[in-house]
């Protein structure tokens, strides 16, 4: 199941690079939502499927799923929430302010350089 | 835009009291079960934001009148003198005691700092989901 | 630890000094500032007498005890006199300028913590025995020298000044630290009496070259030697009784501190010699010869400080040769190291009454052009007499103590020609010569000085009615001129309690205690070749002197486009464009060019090391089993992202990016991870709201045609992502090189944590700290949007409605 999953994985992150090299600031957002996603995805991967059942102690349980990725992935699910969420904010305020969605528009810093 | 829909705003009412003692309840039962204060604290939220839904965001601030980023910064204060105060006591940084009690009615019961820590992180999470929907929303 | 804590009572006074200046309005803040230093000398003083018996005192605190770095004050003779020439002329110097700043309009605060703060650093780096600690205040001095060049910032001199003596010295000092450290390499240690100790051993070794060409780098740039003296002259843009203190009296004096200290290790290389003693004099030339061109007082007084230091640093190169020579106890080299310390307090005394003298001409008529100067005798005759004794001295005339210095460095030049190793027969001859011929331009710049301001008819009408300076501001030039004077007399006292203590410390292989130190200076010595060598000085330069006017044109010749600023310009420019030039190759502006550079290079980097370390391997050992249901959500995992790259609307993207995050919540559960799940859910719910609130806002998408080259690089490294995770994923999964520290957790839970649900255990208890740290991030998001919402310039806003 493993190698399956290195290989959605890997075909997430491409996804999100994709999305994120575009010029509409919509796709970009949403290319970190699916990085985000990979990510997670990835940091559960590499600690291992296994294990039979859930990391809370109850009798006659041995078999833990590894609790240390998912401690870490909690913390990241809730960063990327708000990374996201201050991205969307992002946006919207840019594009109220410059009317426009296109990042190859905002190049800021022309005025002093040239 | 204001609707007018006694259906959808009665059962919220009902539904915002259901969601709001699960999320408390999962957030207590954390340190055993499944749970803790991030899903706790956006259960929470989801369930203001029900309300927000049913109603409108003045109503939802006059039935429920906390200043979000107060909140957040509340929080943040109690994970952080959770954090710290062991140092008085000559403990390391983020030292967390616990202990067992027995109390009537309730019977053996445990008792941690770590819960306070978790109220901190309840609380920030409540008070930046609903900042951030607040001020999206107040912003039409 | 007194004594350590010594070198700090400036800086901490300084600390108090802003609220002394704030609330003690009457008072002028130099007279509590006073105080630090006049306390500093007393204590220095009683030192005195033990020190020149030949002890040592030390005091070492830690400061980075993981790196063996610390605090170390040693004070022998010669940390001592640097000790009281920076506290004293410290003194005299706020004294001063009590009288020369104004309590009204200057931002006095600010100045007399910069002084503060090089006062501590100037006394650390003497006292430092630790290398680098001793690199630490040196640099300190640097800043604070900058600070205080800048101090009229306002001013564009002042700021092109600062900049520029910061470029050089802090350069230099860079090139030091790396001396430094070959020679802790070396040696194994970082202190200098450790260092001394193992001298001969460290000769041979290979790093030996490169540690003492360093070494003299540092030196040279803080000692304004050539060609690193540029930087000078344009500090004199700082307040007069700071280039009377910093840029006369001690600062530009730490390089030859530095090669002093140091002579006994590097004294043994031939390089040495020649560089120190060769630069030397090719800078005691040079600043005399320039002298003469200068029109500004000041400037005038740079190039002749200049000058001087270089004719320390090619006595310190002299001495050098004792080591060189057999029965050096009987040898004149051993005069050179005198010489040097001797010159060295003379010239703190006479050079810090002439700057003084220049700020008094400066504060009262308003110019220091020399072209417009003059005939001010009559109206100053004080600070006309101290300019004389100052002058007289600097031309090495009897009685003053400049005569002296000057009579026994040329006995230490003409001996060099007799010198026999390192080819010293051949060229030796050009040191007494280059000698006798920057002594008469020695002589000329002084006459110049003091003749063009005080003595020549006036040209020009000055805008001021000129009168005497304030007494108080005279005091501290007149005590300099008394020392001046009272220093010719007493040599030998001055000479048992300072020089010879401070000449065990340069040359201590040959003495073991002051007493050794054999050497007495008398004025008179009959009829030998340094008087015949002065004598034709004064004549000479009388002749040049008259004539001054006549020859001072020839200066004009030489090219402006040829001389050593116009380098240092043309090179700080040309970093300055082609740095720029530089980075507009690879700044486009553009975010996608960026993203591009950071994704390909993680993914050139990632793959690169785990195929060239061979660390890429897939094993299927461990695997968990593939359960149908799995492999369905995964197909919806993958449609959901193909949905999200080709959605012409937003709706349809948006869905994707749920579905995809619903799936992901749906393979926690798969995957036995409860809290994941449940998170995960809440939030996906969360965010697709919010992107729906969003949606009103944004415009719905368009298809761009994009450049096909760049959807050619997009794709690219776009499946570069993808392939370098994919690897790695498989590589991370396929070898467990460490145990999992999860099973220590599932130990432990119970018993050290009290709790059951491992995962919210580590969250709260075993990594509190990422969850700490992670709320406050989001906390910080959340202010984020809060005021990119709710604050709003009010001018872009107006934009906005008449849209």
């Amino acid at each position: 199941m493993e190698i399956i999953m290195a290989f959605v994985i890997g075909f997430l992150f491409m996804a999100a690079v994709y999305l994120m090299l575009s010029r509409s600031l919509l796709r970009i957002i949403i290319g970190t939502g699916l990085l985000s996603h990979g990510a997670h995805l990835l940091i559960l991967t590499m600690g291992g499927l296994g294990g039979s059942a859930p990391p809370v102690l109850a009798d006659g349980v041995e078999d833990f799923a590894d609790p240390l990725p998912q401690a870490l992935i909690l913390t990241a699910i809730v960063i990327s929430f708000g990374v996201t969420a201050f991205f969307l904010v992002l946006a919207y305020r840019s594009y109220q302010e410059l009317n426009t969605d296109d990042i190859s528009e905002m190049k800021g810093g022309d005025e002093e350089d040239e | 835009m204001k609707t007018n829909d006694v259906i959808i705003q009665f059962t919220a009412k009902i539904v915002f009291f259901i969601i709001f003692f699960f999320a408390i309840h999962i957030f207590l039962a954390g340190h055993y079960t499944p749970g803790g204060g991030f899903v706790g604290g956006l259960l929470a939220s989801s369930a203001i934001v029900l309300l927000v839904l049913a109603f409108d965001i003045n109503t939802v601030r006059t039935i429920i009148p906390v200043t979000y980023t107060t909140l957040t910064a509340c929080g943040l204060i109690i994970a952080l003198a959770t954090a710290s105060f062991p140092m008085l006591l000559g403990d390391p940084f983020f030292t967390h005691y616990f202990d067992y009690f027995t109390l009537p009615l309730i019977g053996k019961t445990s008792l941690h700092t770590a819960m306070l820590f978790d109220t901190g992180v309840f609380l920030v999470v409540v008070g930046v989901t609903m900042t951030i929907i607040q001020t999206i929303g107040e912003d039409e | 630890m007194a004594q350590l804590l010594y070198i700090f009572i400036p800086m901490l006074a300084a600390v108090l000094l802003p609220f002394l200046y704030k609330y003690i309005k009457s008072i002028h803040t130099g007279w509590f500032v006073l105080a630090v230093p006049a306390t500093l000398v007393a204590i220095y003083i009683t030192y005195i007498g033990a020190v020149a018996r030949g002890e040592v005192f030390t005091a070492t605190m830690n400061w980075i005890p993981s790196l063996a770095i610390n605090f170390t004050s040693y004070l022998d003779g010669l940390s001592l006199l640097f000790s009281l020439l920076i506290t004293g002329i410290g003194s005299l110097v706020v004294l001063y300028s009590i009288f020369y700043l104004d309590k009204e309009k200057e931002q006095l605060h600010n100045f007399y913590i910069y002084l503060l703060l090089f006062m501590s650093a100037m006394l650390g780096v003497v006292q430092s025995d630790h290398l680098i600690s001793l690199y630490f205040f040196w640099e300190l001095t640097s800043i604070s020298s900058f600070l205080l060049i800048g101090y009229w910032f306002t001013r564009d001199g002042s700021r092109f000044g600062a900049l520029k003596s910061m470029m050089i010295t802090v350069g230099g000092g860079l090139f030091m630290l790396g001396g430094f450290i070959l020679l802790s390499i070396m040696g194994d240690t970082y202190s200098i009496r450790e260092l001394i100790a193992q001298a001969p051993e460290l000769v041979n070794h290979e790093y030996f070259t490169w540690a003492l060409v360093l070494v003299l780098l540092g030196a040279f740039t803080k000692s304004a030697q050539f060609p690193f003296y540029i930087w000078l002259p344009d500090a004199m843009e700082a307040p007069t009784p700071v280039s009377a203190y910093l840029h006369s009296a001690t600062m530009v004096k730490a390089g030859i501190y530095l090669v002093a200290r140091l002579t006994p290790i590097f004294a043994m290389s031939e390089i040495w010699v020649w560089l120190v003693s060769g630069i030397g004099l090719l800078t005691l030339f040079w600043g005399s010869f320039f002298a003469v061109k200068q029109t500004d007082l000041k400037g005038i007084l740079a190039f002749s400080t200049v000058s001087q230091l270089g004719l320390i640093m090619s006595l310190l190169g002299a001495s050098a040769v004792a080591f060189h020579v057999t029965n050096a106890e009987d040898t004149i080299f051993k005069f050179a190291a005198y010489a040097a310390i001797f010159h060295l307090i003379n010239h703190a005394t006479f050079k810090g009454s002439l700057f003084m003298i220049a700020g008094i001409v400066d504060h009262e008529t308003g110019t220091r052009d020399i072209r417009k100067l003059g005939g001010l005798m009559s109206v100053m005759p004080l600070s006309f007499t101290v300019a004389a004794i100052g002058s007289f001295s600097m031309a090495g005339l009897p009685p003053f103590n400049g005569f002296l210095s000057k009579e026994m460095f040329l006995t230490a030049m003409l001996a060099l020609k007799d010198f026999e190793l390192f080819n010293f027969d051949t060229w030796g001859i050009l040191f007494p010569v280059v000698a006798w011929i920057a002594s008469v331009f020695t002589f000329v710049y002084s006459f110049y000085f003091v003749f063009y301001t005080f003595v020549k008819k006036r040209e020009a009408q000055l805008p001021t009615n000129v009168h005497e300076a304030p007494i108080g501001m005279l005091i501290s030039p007149i005590i300099l001129a008394t020392f001046v004077v009272t220093i010719f007399f007493i040599p030998n006292v001055i000479g048992d309690l300072f020089v010879k203590p401070a000449v065990i410390a340069i040359q201590p292989f040959l003495y073991s205690s002051p007493g050794e130190v054999k050497i007495a200076v008398t004025a008179w010595h009959g009829f030998n070749t340094e008087l015949f060598m002065t004598i034709g000085v004064v004549m000479f330069g009388l002749l040049l002197f008259m004539t001054v006017k006549r020859w001072q044109k020839l200066y004009a010749l030489q090219p402006e486009f040829l001389s050593l600023n116009r380098a240092y310009d043309g090179m700080m420019l040309g970093l300055d464009v082609g740095a720029n030039r530089f980075s507009k190759l690879y700044m486009t502006n553009s975010m996608r060019s960026y993203l591009i550079y950071m994704f390909s290079a993680i993914s050139v980097i990632v793959i690169g090391t785990l195929l060239f370390k061979g660390a890429f391997t897939m094993s299927f050992e461990g695997t968990a089993p593939i359960r149908a249901y799995e492999l369905i959500l995964l197909v919806v995992l993958v449609t959901g992202v193909i949905t999200t790259l080709i959605a012409k609307s937003r709706l349809t993207a948006i869905i994707g990016l749920g579905s995809v995050g619903y799936t992901v919540a749906l393979f926690f559960v798969i995957f036995n991870a409860p809290d994941l799940a449940l998170t995960q859910l809440v939030i996906e719910t969360i965010s697709v709201a919010l992107f729906l609130l969003a949606f009103y806002h944004l415009p719905p998408l368009t298809k761009v045609n994009e450049r096909m080259r760049f959807q050619v690089n997009r794709a690219v490294v776009s499946i570069a992502v993808g392939a370098m995770v994919t690897i790695l994923a498989l590589s991370a999964q396929s070898q467990k090189v460490f145990p999992s520290i999860s099973k220590y957790y599932e130990e432990t839970v119970a018993t050290l944590a009290g709790g059951g649900n491992i995962v919210n255990v580590i969250l709260v208890d075993y990594r509190g700290f990422d969850t700490l740290f992670e709320i406050a991030v989001l906390g910080i998001a959340g202010m984020g949007i809060f005021a990119m919402i709710k604050l709003r310039l009010t001018k872009k806003e107006n934009i906005n409605e008449n849209k």
